[in-house]
């Protein structure tokens, strides 16, 4: 990043720097940054990460941000994030330029993202793939293939 | 209505038609007798790795009345289970072996998933091998809440607009939440009698109140007595109790003795899945209302019905 751009970015009120390539993670609810960002093992990478929590959002009051270098996501991630941040934005960023902006949609089938916090359920007993629906996305509500176990928001694990 | 090689898992799977099927079907056998060469050659697996005398032993009758043969085990105790064998690999090796499984398992939702294991076998070129929950942990068991609803039709000439008391343990008991479910289909009134502790979890009201079902909590049987059309008794569980005084706090309470049993209209049926322990007292058994044994009984014909819709006998 050159000087010029960090001035443009220090007028512009940019708390955090902009990436050149890679993705941006917007309006994740203040304090699951650091979830998202361990969730993703981006402690562990030698790229860029800048996590900004508890920055202005306009539309959520505060929010935490998350931009990473070089790296894109995969599918199972998106779902993995939309479970923690149901409204994040995903920015996918190419030479300083938004390429795609896509919202995370908690999708209606999820297999292999999360974890039945029925401790006597099969798929936590034997080795059998997680699976789970969507019954409610406001509030987040899966319930287990298996065992027909509901599982609210906050209860909610992901599968490692 | 389809029902071959159907697996049946969750009371949920059912509709209120395809529930009348299969209690149409269970009638006609019972008044007109068995057909013993209806499922002739047919081999049914009956996998019980948790205890059980009535579901094992009425599937057994049901299909020895049609003429299949039964292959089983019940206990883990000399089966590969005790070496460490999965639910997956078990399935795996006795689908070689028959054309539908019983089975009875401690953890909740192994049934859908032998049901899935069944099915992705007839990818690699089988035969599909239907699955039958004969109760998966303390999640379901819908084949008794088959007979159960059996039960109360046959009793009541109906199911549609009775008043239904489930009574005891409706915390942990997967019998009233599967008959709480199945109800739901027949606009019922239903009562919940439990102590506070004991009383019908979260998910199952938030499942009556989606379907807009009317239904009352009460903490006596008192309360319901007179005006119930059926008593549906389970069993306090005395390992669920954090401590033995909580437990004998609510144990006398729940119990349902011939002098009480008196003060119910005469045309009520005194029900319970069982095995009882002391929550019916032996001098019920002589009341004209009481049906527990009969409903055991009435195991048999629904599950005759099932094997033989499912295994593709009748239509």
């Amino acid at each position: 990043m050159g000087e010029k751009t960090a001035s443009k970015d220090a007028k512009k009120g940019l708390m955090v720097r902009p990436i050149k390539d890679g993705t941006v993670i917007d309006h994740i609810p203040p304090g699951k940054g650091i979830k998202i960002a361990e969730m993703l093992n981006l402690f562990h990478q030698d790229s860029v990460v800048i996590i900004g929590q508890n920055l202005e959002s306009t539309k959520y009051g505060k929010k935490d941000l998350i931009k990473v270098e070089n790296k894109y996501l995969k599918s199972d991630e998106y779902n993995k994030i939309s479970l923690i941040a149901p409204n994040a934005t995903i920015n996918i960023i190419k030479d300083y330029t938004i390429q795609e902006k896509r919202k995370v949609v908690v999708p209606d089938v999820l297999e292999n993202v999360a974890v039945c916090v029925n401790a006597n359920c099969i798929s936590n007993k034997e080795p059998v793939p997680s699976r789970m629906y969507t019954i409610s996305r406001d509030p987040l509500v899966l319930i287990c293939h298996y065992c027909n176990f509901e599982c609210k928001e906050d209860l909610i694990r992901l599968k490692i | 209505m389809d029902f071959v090689n159907r697996d049946i898992v969750s009371i949920k799977d059912f509709t209120k038609d395809e529930l009348e099927h299969i209690f149409k079907t269970a009638e006609k056998m019972e008044s007109r007798g068995y057909d013993n060469a209806l499922l002739r050659g047919k081999k049914v697996g009956l996998l019980f790795y948790e205890p059980s005398t009535r579901t094992r032993m009425s599937f057994d009758a049901a299909a020895h009345a049609l003429g299949a043969e039964t292959i089983w085990f019940a206990g883990v105790e000399g089966t590969s289970v005790m070496k460490g064998e999965t639910l997956k690999d078990t399935i795996e090796t006795v689908a070689n072996y028959v054309d539908l499984i019983v089975m009875r398992h401690p953890f909740d939702g192994s049934a859908r998933w032998a049901a899935d294991v069944t099915t992705n076998r007839t990818k690699r070129g089988h035969k599909k091998v239907p699955i039958i929950n004969g109760g998966d942990g303390k999640n379901e068991h819908p084949t008794q809440t088959m007979l159960d609803l059996y039960s109360i039709r046959k009793t009541q000439g109906r199911i549609d607009g009775l008043d239904i008391a489930m009574v005891g343990d409706l915390k942990y008991g997967r019998t009233v939440h599967s008959l709480s479910y199945a109800l739901s289909l027949y606009n019922c009134k239903l009562m919940y009698v439990a102590p506070d502790s004991l009383q019908i979890p979260e998910h199952v009201e938030a499942f009556l109140n989606r379907r807009k079902i009317s239904y009352s909590k009460h903490s006596k049987i008192e309360d319901i007595i007179s005006i119930a059309d059926v008593i549906y008794m389970t069993r306090i569980q005395k390992e669920r109790f954090p401590d033995e005084n909580e437990y004998n706090k609510v144990k006398g309470i729940f119990k349902i003795n011939r002098a009480l049993l008196s003060r119910a209209k005469p045309t009520a049926r005194l029900m319970h899945p069982l095995p009882r322990v002391d929550e019916i007292s032996v001098d019920c058994d002589e009341d004209p209302r009481a049906y527990y044994f009969e409903q055991a009984g009435n195991g048999v014909p629904v599950r005759a019905a099932i094997l033989s819709l499912i295994m593709g006998a009748i239509e």
